[in-house]
């Protein structure tokens, strides 16, 4: 605090500059609370691990693996057909399946595709949807939690009712009517989840959080000095409501990656790879009933969308102890 | 009290006013209409297109549109199903509500009373391996991928171990050597049957309920040997009732069916409000008052029941009226997972059959489920806190 009004009094820096370093500053107090809590950690080692998997494919497609046969929508594995007598891990003449060698780590599924390469492929996705839902969700309840929280009148008790009926909508029925009606692509269930999602429940918490800083004196002399209700909105009250919507941002990914498994389980997307529809693939081919011996069919896509749902949902809960001190263990 | 039921109530039917809005929107928004399946049949004239859609009133204008979607909502006339021409879509609701209410209610009771208890019990016995296990378990079950969840639940207690059954609703064969009178198909047999375990189910309820209520007043461990004593009487009226009749193994075999749902159901649910329960109460436990309590030599129990977890299970309660969404949600991937025949496998057959009656039926009873158990849910928390009761 000493140092930032020193710096102000004696050399005039730029603004930007000064905000930069106390961003700097006020992220790394952040990351000090947060490297405290082994629950985060174990969150954040697994969502770098499936980053990792993500950036991993393309690098691997382009360089050790030929998309012949490695394609995780079309690649097919034809030494099936060449060799006269298999050996035990490939392909029985009756199964057109690769059993988990080290040609193929996890097998290939039932049409012959290698379940490593799907599982990479999917991630990407996976993260993209997860982000975006969350860029739309933060954008809307941001903005939203903001405006009605400093007009308040009319258009808070609007916003807030609308909040409330979203909070009390299942929101898989209604995707479920929406993506076989309107043919979703992962961009539409990104941007409708983000709607859905950022009128929902986001709205009313930053709300409540915007309602105790409009209170604060900064923004009295904001609109002493002048400032008008945009300026004060979007320069004062918006940036300290970021850390919390950063906070809701994770709980979103959670439920948009959820959503999406569910949806491509149920065959309603309309997209080339996701771990919802390595499930229902192998599900749909028959394989359930066995899935102890066929293992690398159910259980590492189920597992990585549990997985990766923990993850986003346990940094969540540290980042909710970064942001909320109250919390905090003392 | 009154009034603020009267309040919550108008709020609801504001929400649900809402609520169908946005299911005429949706409706609206999609591009083209009913008619646009006869452009594919080159044997229909443009003209006869043109006079559906008139007769359909598809060419009003949007307002009076939005006016008689109300009004056949109201009046509950909700279209005939095209999948299963010409039955009209209410009486293939009627049908299939009960047996997702059933779902629901069972998965939502169970996972509140078990979360809950268990949630206590953690919270009282800090630090070991029980309270990392059971947390660790609980953010698994909290964000495990349900599918999946179900699947593996088929595959271990249907496939593997052979003790249930791997899903539907009946064992036909079974239904096919009992003959009840003036029934024919398995069914109305089915409908027959299932009516009546709801209707034994509700009294035994209800009359449990009578029963704490007037117990309400004796000392705490008396109260709770009385309580144990009449639920265990109740419980072998009820079952034994059913077991004397000849119909008692159509029953047995539908319970048969819907243990498995309803399990799923609950251990995705349940462990939400164990943490959640477990958060409150250490939360709780810092008070004066259970030092307090603790200091004037009440036994332990009684301390953690009626002082810590009493004023533990309002924020809990909140929690739980929160989560009631993903419950319902939880409800159409388990029901469509186990194929049992209720609203979330009829939606996702509906959507996938382009019924659009049918579909957009059962979504405004989804809707309309949520909202109504939202309304008992604020109804018991009023119950459950004083300050709302007494004011």
């Amino acid at each position: 605090m000493n140092n930032t009004a020193h710096t102000t009094s004696s050399a005039p820096t730029s603004l930007w500059k000064m905000r930069l370093r106390l961003m700097r500053k006020s992220l790394k107090t952040g990351w000090d609370i947060f490297k405290e809590n082994p629950v985060g950690m174990v969150g954040l080692v697994i969502i770098v691990f499936f980053a990792l998997l993500a950036i991993l494919h393309p690098i691997l497609m382009a360089t050790v693996w030929d998309p012949g046969t490695y394609d995780p929508i079309t690649g097919y594995d034809f030494k099936t057909l060449i060799h006269p007598s298999p050996p035990s891990w490939l392909p029985q003449p009756d199964n057109p399946m690769y059993k988990p060698s080290f040609r193929h780590i996890l097998g290939t599924d039932p049409l012959g595709r290698d379940v490593l390469s799907q599982l990479m492929y999917s991630t990407r996705s996976e993260f993209l949807l997860g982000v975006g839902a969350a860029l739309v969700t933060v954008l809307i309840a941001t903005t939203v939690g903001a405006v009605s929280a400093y007009y308040g009148g009319l258009i808070d008790i609007l916003f807030m009712r609308m909040a409330d009926v979203m909070m009390m909508l299942p929101f898989i029925a209604i995707l479920i009517v929406l993506s076989s009606l309107f043919q979703f692509k992962m961009i539409h269930l990104a941007i409708v989840y983000g709607i859905l999602a950022g009128f929902g429940g986001t709205t009313i918490v930053i709300k409540s959080q915007a309602l105790t800083i409009k209170v604060k004196s900064y923004i009295e002399a904001a609109r002493i000095a002048g400032g008008g209700d945009g300026h004060i909105i979007f320069t004062h009250l918006v940036p300290n409501l970021l850390p919390l919507s950063f906070l809701y941002m994770m709980f979103t990914v959670t439920g948009a990656i959820f959503s999406e498994a569910v949806l491509s389980f149920f065959g309603l997307l309309d997209i080339r790879m996701s771990w919802g529809l390595m499930i229902q693939t192998a599900q749909a081919a028959g394989y359930l009933l066995n899935s102890w011996k066929y293992w690398y069919l159910m259980f590492p896509a189920g597992l990585s969308i549990t997985l990766l749902c923990a993850a986003f949902y346990l940094v969540g809960r540290a980042m909710d102890e970064v942001v909320n001190p109250r919390l905090r263990k003392r | 009290m009154g009034k603020y039921i009267l309040q919550r109530l108008g709020q609801i039917l504001v929400t649900l006013f809402v609520f169908q809005t946005l299911l005429f929107v949706i409706l609206t928004a999609m591009p083209g209409d009913v008619t646009n399946r006869m452009l594919t049949n080159p044997d229909i004239p443009p003209e006869v297109r043109e006079r559906t859609r008139q007769a359909l009133g598809l060419d009003d204008p949007v307002l009076v549109q939005y006016g008689r979607w109300f009004q056949n909502f109201i009046t509950g006339n909700l279209g005939v199903s095209y999948s299963e021409y010409p039955t009209p879509v209410i009486e293939i609701l009627e049908e299939r509500i009960p047996r997702t209410m059933v779902l629901f209610l069972a998965a939502t009771i169970v996972q509140f009373v078990v979360g809950f208890s268990m949630g206590r019990a953690l919270a009282w016995q800090r630090g070991g391996f029980f309270e990392y296990g059971s947390t660790i378990v609980g953010v698994t079950l909290y964000t495990v991928f349900t599918p999946w969840f179900a699947l593996m639940m088929i595959f271990i207690f249907g496939a593997r171990l052979h003790w249930l059954p791997l899903g539907k609703f009946l064992t036909p064969i079974l239904w096919r050597k009992v003959d009840i009178p003036g029934m024919s198909d398995s069914l109305t047999k089915a409908n027959y049957v299932f009516t009546r375990m709801l209707w034994t189910a509700t009294a035994a309820f209800v009359i449990w309920l009578i029963m704490a209520y007037f117990t309400r007043n004796l000392s705490h461990t008396k109260r709770n040997r009385t309580r144990l004593i009449a639920t265990v009487i109740i419980l072998a009226v009820s079952i034994g009732g059913w077991a004397m009749v000849d119909i008692g193994p159509l029953a047995w075999d539908i319970t048969k069916h819907m243990i498995l749902p309803i399990v799923t159901l609950t251990l995705v649910g349940f462990a939400g409000t164990m943490l959640m329960t477990r958060q409150t109460m250490l939360e709780t436990l810092r008070e004066d008052y259970i030092q307090t309590a603790r200091a004037k030599g009440l036994p332990e129990k009684l301390v953690r029941d009626k002082h810590a977890a009493r004023n533990a299970l309002l924020p809990v309660f909140t929690g739980l009226i929160i989560s009631l969404p993903s419950v319902i949600s939880g409800g159409i991937i388990t029901e469509t997972v186990f194929s049992w025949p209720g609203m979330g496998l009829t939606l996702l057959n509906a959507t996938t059959q382009e019924d659009i009656p049918l579909v957009m039926g059962t979504l405004s009873f989804i809707g309309v489920l949520s909202l109504l158990a939202h309304l008992v849910a604020d109804i018991t928390y009023a119950f459950l806190d004083p300050r709302i009761r007494y004011s």
